[in-house]
């Protein structure tokens, strides 16, 4: 006997992502997914995204990681709250975690959150979190190839960050090669080059973020009346 | 990479309906499973035997329906399977394609008995 059953595998967890993103939306927090493979420059972003925003967005920060608690250490060094996931061994971030994470966040006092995903540039790109953004980097030693050998996260992401871009001459990463083909990939995807070791076009990225954060909270107040 | 937790997702969705059905033994399990994903399928029948030992679904048949990547181009509404993820329709020219398949992963149907 034929049953017909028409189940998403990940159902399960994108229902659960419907609702953080309803929790989201309904506080007005836009939450960004930031994926990238591990040493690519997650924390690093993260906290000269929050040196670059202070006094302009309230941000939190939820750190995934597999085991510790470095980078929420760094990241608490920046006085915003920071709540530390631990997935004991899984390789990505899901949306029960980011429900749970969420009791320890005041969504309330808050504009933006960053999610730092696990790094990872496979699995996390798989697992909807309820995020509103989903933003990748690609470390410039990683190499230009890496979109056609990953090809999803690329696919998915709203914004590349290309970052050290200070070590672009020291091997054969090729920026051009790079963008043309994400950009055939996902035309509609934003890029921004930028070195967190140096500063440079950080800016840019932390203005092109704090713009897609007021978009986001004047959709929630127009849609509110 | 984390075949094991959707092989266990999968079976998770197989004795459900299986028992909903009052099936006695699962014969086989059709799944559909598109080229995005980057599940790798002879992983998932590993993982399978292992997690469904002692269960209905013990020793059945796992059949993978792949979904190729599809685009639509935008511009002309040409459908074309996407090579090498270059979203470049090859009819017009024009990179603005949505993808319209290639995602899905989802266990269509069951055989029981």
């Amino acid at each position: 006997m034929d049953i017909e059953v028409l189940e998403g595998v990940f159902d399960a967890n994108e229902k659960i992502a419907r609702e953080n993103e309803e929790l989201f939306r309904s506080r007005g927090v836009l939450a960004v997914n930031l994926m990238a493979s591990p040493g690519a420059g997650k924390t690093s972003l993260v906290i000269r995204t929050l040196e670059l925003l202070r006094g302009k967005l309230r941000i939190g920060v939820i750190e995934g990681d597999i085991a510790s608690s470095v980078d929420a250490e760094k990241v608490k060094s920046q006085g915003v709250p920071v709540v530390q996931i631990n997935t004991g061994g899984v390789c990505h971030l899901d949306a029960a975690m980011i429900r749970q994470a969420l009791d320890h966040l005041d969504l309330a006092a808050l504009d933006l959150v960053i999610i730092e995903n696990v790094g990872n540039l496979v699995c996390p790109a798989e697992f909807k979190l309820g995020e509103g953004l989903r933003a990748m980097i690609l470390s410039v030693p990683e190499g230009h190839d890496k979109p056609l050998k990953y090809p999803l996260m690329f696919s998915d992401s709203q914004v590349l960050v290309v970052n050290k871009t200070d070590l672009l001459g020291m091997g054969d990463f090729d920026m051009d090669e790079l963008r043309s083909t994400v950009l055939r990939m996902n035309p509609r995807v934003a890029i921004f080059e930028v070195s967190c070791r140096t500063g440079e076009g950080l800016q840019d990225w932390a203005d092109w973020l704090e713009e897609r954060a007021r978009e986001n909270l004047k959709g929630v107040d127009e849609g509110s009346t | 990479m984390h075949e094991l937790g959707v092989t266990e997702s999968i079976a998770g969705i197989v004795l459900r309906h299986a028992r909903m059905n009052g099936a006695k033994r699962v014969l086989k399990v059709n799944i559909k499973l598109g080229e995005l994903t980057g599940i790798v399928d002879h992983y998932v029948a590993f993982y399978w035997d292992m997690v469904t030992k002692d269960t209905v679904a013990e020793g059945a048949e796992l059949n993978f329906i792949k979904v190729p990547t599809m685009a639509r181009c935008a511009r002309c509404e040409e459908d074309f399977h996407i090579q090498e993820y270059d979203l470049t329709c090859p009819r017009c020219g024009e990179i603005a394609s949505d993808i319209v398949s290639g995602r899905e992963f989802l266990v269509e149907s069951i055989e029981i008995e």
